[in-house]
């Protein structure tokens, strides 16, 4: 039998794309990446310029929300630019499964890794078939 | 993988449109160009800003997730090199497990060309935060010098 993965819906929901509704505030969609492991989902987010302080995760009824404060890092007045750092802001869907009360994150170098672990009744299991 | 919603849908494809216009450089300036993704675009990275005060030139580059240790930032005259690694996913995660697959890791060597002369010898960087911070003391003879007029 192929292997198959149970896709959770990590969708994101339709009115969490703050670009309509708050214009005056502008945000950046984060890249992430979400994976599954055996035991939940893993989500890594790049946000640059985002301090601990800055960081705000939460979940509520089912919805991740990943919002960050970028700021930059280098004085001086600017001559050339590439890029601005805006603040992010970024929006999931939970599956119920996900054991909302042990989520855990962690900001390294800039990514946030967000470890969102499986509840025990989704986690698969094998079951052992008796020989009559 | 999720149930049909033609609202998201239309939802995406208009942020997609969007995304592909600012890739050509249209609408929004840069300030919403942040992604890193060695590889993925010919593009350059990692993305600099360039800032000067009177005596010093700073700059700036988005390097989330690479580690600190992997980089290797060398000067010669005016042109600055940056050299570096970002990890990717670690352990052998199967194509089939991920959901979102948006940021890219690999090797980037960036070179730049400073508008200034350098003292190449008091040259310091610090990382901070996915923030590569080098600051570059202009070369003496680099500085704006002072005139007194004299009145005649």
């Amino acid at each position: 039998m192929a292997e198959r993965t149970v896709a959770a819906r990590t969708q994101e929901k339709t009115p969490s794309s703050r670009e309509d509704t708050r214009s005056q505030e502008r945000y950046i969609t984060p890249p992430v990446d979400i994976y599954e492991t055996p035991n939940g989902l893993v989500v890594t987010a790049d946000l640059p310029g985002v301090a601990k302080e800055g960081l705000d995760v939460r979940v509520e009824n089912h919805l991740l929300t990943i919002r960050g404060k970028a700021a930059h890092a280098a004085p001086g007045d600017p001559v050339y630019r590439e890029y601005g750092l805006v603040n992010f802001f970024r929006q999931f869907e939970l599956n119920e499964k996900v054991d909302q009360s042990k989520i855990s994150a962690e900001l390294k170098h800039g990514v946030l890794t967000l470890n969102l672990p499986k509840a025990e009744e989704a986690k698969p299991r094998k079951i052992e078939v008796k020989a009559a | 993988m999720a149930e049909w919603n033609p609202i998201a849908d239309m939802e995406s494809l208009r942020r997609e449109i969007g995304r592909a216009f600012e890739d050509f450089g249209f609408e929004q300036g840069p300030s919403h160009r942040v992604a890193f993704l060695p590889g993925r675009e010919p593009r350059r990275y990692p993305l600099v800003n360039l800032l000067e005060d009177k005596d010093h030139v700073f700059i700036e580059a988005l390097t989330p997730g690479v580690d600190p240790q992997s980089m290797n930032i060398t000067a010669l005259q005016n042109r600055l090199t940056l050299a570096g690694e970002k990890s990717g996913i670690p352990g052998n995660i199967k194509p089939e497990a991920f959901h979102r697959n948006e940021r890219a890791s690999g090797k980037f060597v960036r070179t730049i060309d400073l508008p200034v002369e350098i003292d190449e010898d008091r040259i310091q960087a610090e990382y901070k935060n996915g923030l590569l911070v080098v600051t570059l003391p202009k070369a003496e003879k680099a500085k704006p010098k002072q005139i007194s007029i004299k009145v005649a």
